[in-house]
């Protein structure tokens, strides 16, 4: 049976991860905090924290915040800033190869490589960022589709069309997909090779939380009763093909999606705070947390796949230790 | 402030959203800098388009981009301002920071999308709840505004509360001419006069407008109405507005109480204009040309709920872009409580209110403001989902 070190933070839960195998949680108040690491608390941020994003390979957590900055925190607990454009809102960040690191605000996007920063201007907002996990290529969502930009170069963006306004957007492992999540509840794809589009739809709620599966298998969603899990795996993607839905609750919604970094499995937390554990192959669920006082917003497993970080809407957190 | 308001109370943690239209230099700014530094005791989180003049350092204000977003659904009148659904997220994820927000739109802004986002997106609508639309109308300006644009009239047309601001600038003659030009595109919106945007902070803010509890409690017309028959008092509870003819005046900017030659009934609009409805010929009145807006007000008995939801759905759906705001209370036979709908283009929302008085009256009212409604076929549309035979006609 798994145990769980619980925390409390007492404000919304924006990103749950390990840094160099160390826990760390990112507060919508601005602050890091750092539990096993000397348990410290770092305000990265003043005013609110907007956008967190965990850089595995560089062993940092990357904010953004009300306050115009970003910052990467480790676990010496020092947050470092990477940049500051002054009182806008950073709205969206992303960690990308070697130590990219891509921001939004308002109606630019930013790209920092090599000390380098780089501004992109867009005629409408940049909702959301994603590096590619190979070479420096920078995709957007925007109103209408998406953007994609080699920063290192001056040539034109390439445009991907999808109408409607995209919200959030991610690149498939393996760089050949490129994911939108659209203010319709609704995901948008499209082969990067051809353009062609991908719809998958069907959600009654918009997706919030979304985890590529080990190998780029499945992209696992939250806004439905269930996880819902695109496969990815053959060349079309999840064109014409249904999609897996795991730890279905007539219920509840889910909230958030964690897939386990090797086996197929994923962790599925709920709006009433239960996290279960589900199998790709036979839909087998076990319970890792029975509930909390508020909705599961963010979960991160530790490189080993053996330790699941967990952080709720009301600053419930935790460590839900598999082995026991 | 009314009992009716205190029922009205909304959920304990829905954060209440005032949104100030108005055209560039109108009084936003002015009425902006008066709600940060009044001394309320509560803290309010603005969103602007740019810091510009809020000369208040406050790091509650929040600069953003206007963004207009269709939604995929086909129909081109659900537009959202997605850059709001992310600030508002980010804001309301943080509890207890302050007490309200307010959005301040800018001159040319269509109040449209912005309160459909209060609707339309479920995040959202689960924090928070738009409290009302608050228009800054400039006096000696209007005139060439409505000539120049559309948005000026919509966003007079799209109000809860206008404040005529400006009043020292103008002659009394002229602002009788603003105010009925102003009452000519919005009989609903209550209108206050103000000076460098001075009014009490509870007069444009926490107004309920949009709260089901609350619909047409304060419309000044509505309420003109309903209290026809008390003949003197035309108020209705919840009056805090510039009645003229009452001579109550909240301001200090001192006018002349009867010379304006318009009060709340007199209009001259047309009851008996042939229909047994009270039929507002507005349009017609206004004193400066340039509005296309109209507004019909329809009234009848108790419809038939079977009639009736068909009937206003069908409506919404087919002339939902014409439709700016409506409003109504219906009575339902065999229902003791007054069922209250309201709607902005498509989107309409209804639920029962409260119980139906001994002494009111049971009947069912229903105002539109629009472009181009077809009066004639609003009137048949209500009147074929009576309930019975009407007692009046």
């Amino acid at each position: 049976m798994p145990t769980i070190a619980p925390y409390a933070f007492d404000e919304f839960a924006m990103a749950a991860g390990f840094v160099r195998d160390q826990p760390a949680f990112a507060i919508a108040d601005g602050t890091i905090r750092l539990p096993t690491a000397g348990n410290r608390t770092v305000q990265a941020h003043s005013g609110g924290l907007l956008a967190a994003v965990f850089d595995e390979a560089n062993g940092r957590l990357v904010t953004g915040g009300e306050d115009g900055r970003v910052c990467a925190t480790g676990v010496d607990g020092e947050a470092r800033e990477l940049a500051s454009i002054g009182r806008k809102w950073v709205s969206a960040v992303a960690a990308g190869p070697r130590d990219a690191v891509a921001f939004a605000s308002g109606r630019s996007a930013y790209v920092l490589s090599g000390g380098k920063v780089k501004e992109l201007t867009h005629s409408r907002t940049v909702e959301g960022v994603a590096l590619a996990p190979k070479g420096l290529r920078l995709a957007i969502a925007r109103y209408d589709g998406a953007s994609l930009f080699f920063p290192a170069t001056d040539s034109p963006p390439t445009g991907l069309e999808w109408k409607g306004a995209h919200i959030g957007v991610a690149f498939s492992p393996d760089g050949r997909f490129l994911v939108t999540a659209m203010q319709e509840n609704a995901l948008h794809g499209w082969r990067l090779e051809d353009g062609k589009h991908m719809r998958m739809t069907g959600y009654p709620a918009k997706v919030k939380s979304w985890s590529w599966a080990a190998k780029g298998k499945f992209l696992a969603t939250s806004g439905a009763p269930a996880a819902i899990l695109w496969p990815f795996s053959g060349k079309d993607g999840p064109m014409n093909k249904a999609p897996l839905e795991l730890g279905t609750r007539g219920d509840t919604m889910v909230t958030s999606v964690a897939c386990h970094p090797a086996e197929d499995m994923l962790a599925i937390g709920y709006a009433d705070g239960m996290i279960l554990a589900a199998r790709f192959a036979d839909g087998r669920e076990a319970v890792m947390r029975r509930g909390g006082e508020g909705a599961v917003t963010t979960m991160g497993w530790d490189k080993a796949g053996a330790r699941l970080a967990f952080g709720a809407e009301t600053g419930e957190a935790g460590i839900i230790d598999l082995a026991g | 402030m009314s009992d009716t308001a205190q029922a009205g109370a909304p959920a304990a943690d829905a954060i209440p959203v005032t949104v100030l239209t108005g055209y560039l230099g109108a009084g936003k700014t002015t009425l902006l800098n008066r709600i940060l530094s009044g001394d309320h005791g509560k803290r309010y989180a603005v969103i602007v388009n740019e810091f510009g003049e809020i000369g208040i350092d406050n790091d509650l204000i929040v600069e953003s981009d206007e963004e207009i977003y269709e939604m995929n659904n086909g129909c081109v009148c659900c537009t959202v301002r997605g850059d709001l659904v992310r600030v508002v997220e980010g804001l309301t994820r943080r509890k207890g920071r302050f007490d309200a927000i307010i959005v301040e739109t800018t001159g040319l802004a269509d109040p449209v999308p912005v309160a459909q986002t209060f609707f339309m997106d479920e995040d959202v609508r689960a924090k928070t709840r738009l409290d009302a639309v608050v228009a800054l109308v400039d006096a000696k300006h209007l005139p060439q505004r409505l000539k120049d644009s559309k948005e000026a009239e919509d966003q007079i047309a799209f109000a809860d509360v206008v404040l005529v601001n400006k009043t020292d600038l103008v002659t009394a003659e002229e602002l009788a001419r603003v105010e009925a030009t102003v009452r000519a595109i919005n009989p609903h919106a209550v209108i206050h006069r103000t000076s460098r945007a001075a009014i009490d902070l509870d007069r444009v803010l926490d107004r309920g407008a949009f709260d089901l509890k609350r619909v047409l409690e304060s419309d000044p017309d509505f309420i003109a109405e309903a209290e026809h028959a008390h003949d003197d008092h035309v108020c209705g509870p919840d009056c805090d507005h510039d009645h003229h003819h009452h001579g109550h005046d909240h301001h200090a900017h001192a006018h002349d109480h009867h010379g304006h030659g318009h009060d709340h009934h007199g209009h001259g609009h047309g009851h008996g204009h042939g229909h047994g409805h009270h039929d507002h010929g507005y349009a017609a009145m206004a004193p400066i040309h340039d509005v296309t807006v109209t507004s019909v007000s329809l009234r009848g008995g108790e419809l038939d709920q079977g009639k009736f939801f068909p009937w206003i759905q069908a409506l919404t759906q087919e002339q939902g872009p014409s439709i700016l705001r409506l409003k109504g209370i219906i009575a339902f036979p065999n229902d003791d409580d007054r069922y209250v709908v309201q709607g902005v283009h498509m989107i309409i929302e209804g639920d029962h209110q409260r119980p139906w008085r001994a002494d009111e009256k049971r009947e069912s009212r229903l105002v539109f403001i629009g472009r181009e409604l077809d009066r004639e076929a609003l009137e048949a549309g209500f009147a074929a989902c009576a309930a019975r035979p009407r007692a009046d006609a």
